[in-house]
């Protein structure tokens, strides 16, 4: 019996809602402008007057249609809008145009890197089931208490109402919280990467869902699910998702039922509770919305969005380790948002080498980057001045060392590094004459080193060298001025 | 086929939030059944070979530039609503979901 209860596992899906990145609202003109007074962007379509017909948004089927094929989704040749039918005041129509049976895209999948402190990163292909088009809907605000429970009355903006989302839905392939988050977040990476979504958790524009049950073994039949909302973040989600696996394990174990309910994440408690019970499915008696014609992407038109896709994250990490050689954490980093890849492209068309960049740009370009909040596309020190920098150590013209200190400055105002290093006087003395001399010099001030040395204390020769480098501010070529001193110590 | 039944009436009336009296309800399980009764004509046609067909007008791709616009009647509609409060829709307490 023990053995068979180490054997529960969780069965985990997500339904991710994406709002998509266009100028105005998916049937009508109204601006989707986050954060402007409330109802500013509001018209009749968006408030449902009767005599309005809603008109499809060209850029918003080009997204839906794009990120679908990022998502390795089937296209379908025919697609259609219903009416999902409920009462609730964020939904001014009492209905929400979504897509039922026939949605833009079905049968897909994406490739995940699980990466775990402590554990071995392991890929993971996840199933995606679906891709349809729908409307957002408004937003309340409980006024008299700041819960539902409790408040005398609603107000309700319906700034949101009517914005466009791709709502795509995973296959129950999930088994823990760290996939159920790497999912969600390589979902928003590709997303950012289409450019069709700015996907920021914290405004709601990429929201998920989670259906989550527990069965004992793979072969078991699913559990009992349960429904968890209200994660803003992917750390939430792992969380959330940890807590009801053990929520539902202990359940079981201690001859309790699961009932099949929503629940809501509570981040300043770290817990899961009960907000609805579901009993049976809900009844939205769907039919398709007569105000609007049915979608057939032509073969031509579908092959044109897919030639303008992007290189992918998957794609650029399998580029990076497997063609450049770089690290899988590298690869991981390098590519986990577009302006860093592309910033570290650029570095390496000119022709430097992976590993170097990468450890440049991951390392005190990344720190510079993000410590004062500014994109890659932005920064002064343009890929080529960067590859002119590595260039110059390369060459041994300045030292490692000397490239640290002359990277605040590039990375503020930009420029040749070439030039920097010589209006500072930080070029590497590499000319062997003057190095000799200076060589002379320190032997002929430390005479008792000098004897020491020869009678044997050969670790005297860092001291030789600390001598030279405090001599010329770090900036003699190391490799020439150690083959100097040990001609003149062993003559 | 199927026969509406008063309990079919209050399921459909209670989600489309009409408050119906009893009276009502078995007046309206008549005319429903009247109604259905008098569509169900079309179920002697043998639809065997014809694809199902969601609209009579045979148009696709329908759509317009995305450009974002400034309703003029932005504030009109918060005017026309029965309750608002600034520029707010004021809704009554929400039961439930």
């Amino acid at each position: 019996m023990t053995e068979a209860r180490n054997r529960w596992e969780a069965v985990i899906g997500l339904e991710t809602h994406v709002q998509l990145k266009t100028n105005s609202k998916i049937f009508t003109n109204a601006s989707t402008t986050f954060g402007d007074d409330p109802n500013t962007h509001i018209d009749p379509v968006v408030c449902g007057l009767p005599g309005t017909l809603p008109v499809m948004n060209q850029t918003v089927l080009e997204y839906a249609v794009k990120a679908a094929m990022a998502l390795n989704l089937k296209i379908a040749k025919h697609s259609k809008f219903d009416r999902k039918q409920y009462f609730y005041p964020d939904l001014p129509k009492n209905y929400q145009i979504s897509q039922y049976d026939e949605p833009i895209a079905e049968e897909g999948w994406i490739e995940v890197e699980v990466a775990e402190k402590g554990k071995t990163t392991y890929l993971k292909k996840i199933g995606i089931e679906r891709l349809h088009m729908e409307e957002d809907a408004g937003k309340l605000v409980h006024a008299g208490s700041d819960r539902l429970a409790g408040s005398t009355h609603s107000l309700v903006d319906y700034n949101r109402a009517g914005v466009a989302l791709a709502e795509i839905v995973s296959k129950p392939d999930i088994r823990t919280g760290r996939e159920a988050a790497e999912y969600a977040s390589e979902i928003r990476r590709i997303m950012r990467y289409l450019e069709v979504s700015d996907g920021n958790m914290q405004e709601g524009s990429l929201r998920c869902d989670v259906n989550i049950s527990v069965r004992q073994g793979p072969n078991a039949p699913f559990g009992t699910k349960v429904e968890i909302k209200n994660m803003n973040s992917f750390s939430a989600i792992q969380k959330a998702c940890e807590y009801e696996i053990k929520r539902q394990i202990n359940a079981y174990e201690t001859n309790q039922s699961i009932v099949q309910e929503t629940r809501l994440w509570d981040e300043s408690k770290q817990l899961t509770k009960s907000m609805r019970s579901k009993e049976g499915a809900s009844d939205y008696r769907y039919f398709p919305d007569p105000d609007l014609g049915p979608i057939e992407i032509s073969d031509e038109q579908r092959e044109l969005w897919r030639s303008e896709l992007p290189e992918l994250p998957c794609q650029k990490r399998h580029r990076y380790s497997e063609d450049l050689g770089l690290s899988q954490y590298d690869a991981r980093v390098l590519t986990d948002e577009k302006s860093m890849a592309d910033y570290f492209d650029a570095v390496i068309a000119e022709g430097t080498d992976p590993k170097i960049a990468a450890n440049w740009i991951t390392g005190d370009i990344a720190a510079y980057v993000n410590s004062n909040h500014l994109n890659y596309e932005k920064i002064p020190l343009k890929p080529i001045q960067l590859s002119e920098m590595i260039e110059l150590i390369q060459s041994g013209k300045i030292s490692g060392k000397i490239a640290k200190e002359i990277l605040p400055e590039l990375l503020k105002k930009g420029g040749s590094a070439t030039a920097l290093v010589e209006k500072r006087g930080l070029g590497m003395i590499s000319d062997p004459e003057e190095i000799e001399k200076i060589i002379l010099g320190i032997l002929h001030s430390n005479p008792n080193e000098v004897e020491a040395f020869k009678a044997g204390k050969k670790k005297l020769q860092g001291f030789f060298i600390g001598q030279l480098m405090k001599a010329t501010n770090g900036k003699a070529d190391p490799k020439l001025a150690n083959k100097i001193l040990n001609e003149k110590l062993s003559s | 086929m199927t026969k509406i039944t008063p309990q079919d009436v209050k399921k459909v009336a209670s989600l489309a939030r009409l408050d119906l009296q009893d009276g009502e309800i078995d007046a309206y399980t008549d005319q429903l059944e009247k109604i259905l009764r008098y569509v169900a004509h079309l179920q002697e046609i043998d639809t065997e070979n014809i694809p199902a067909t969601t609209r009579a007008v045979e148009v696709t791709n329908v759509t317009r530039d995305d450009i974002a616009q400034l309703s003029p009647l932005k504030d009109k509609l918060l005017e026309l609503s029965p309750h608002s409060e600034g520029r707010f829709f004021r809704v009554p307490k929400i039961l439930s979901d």
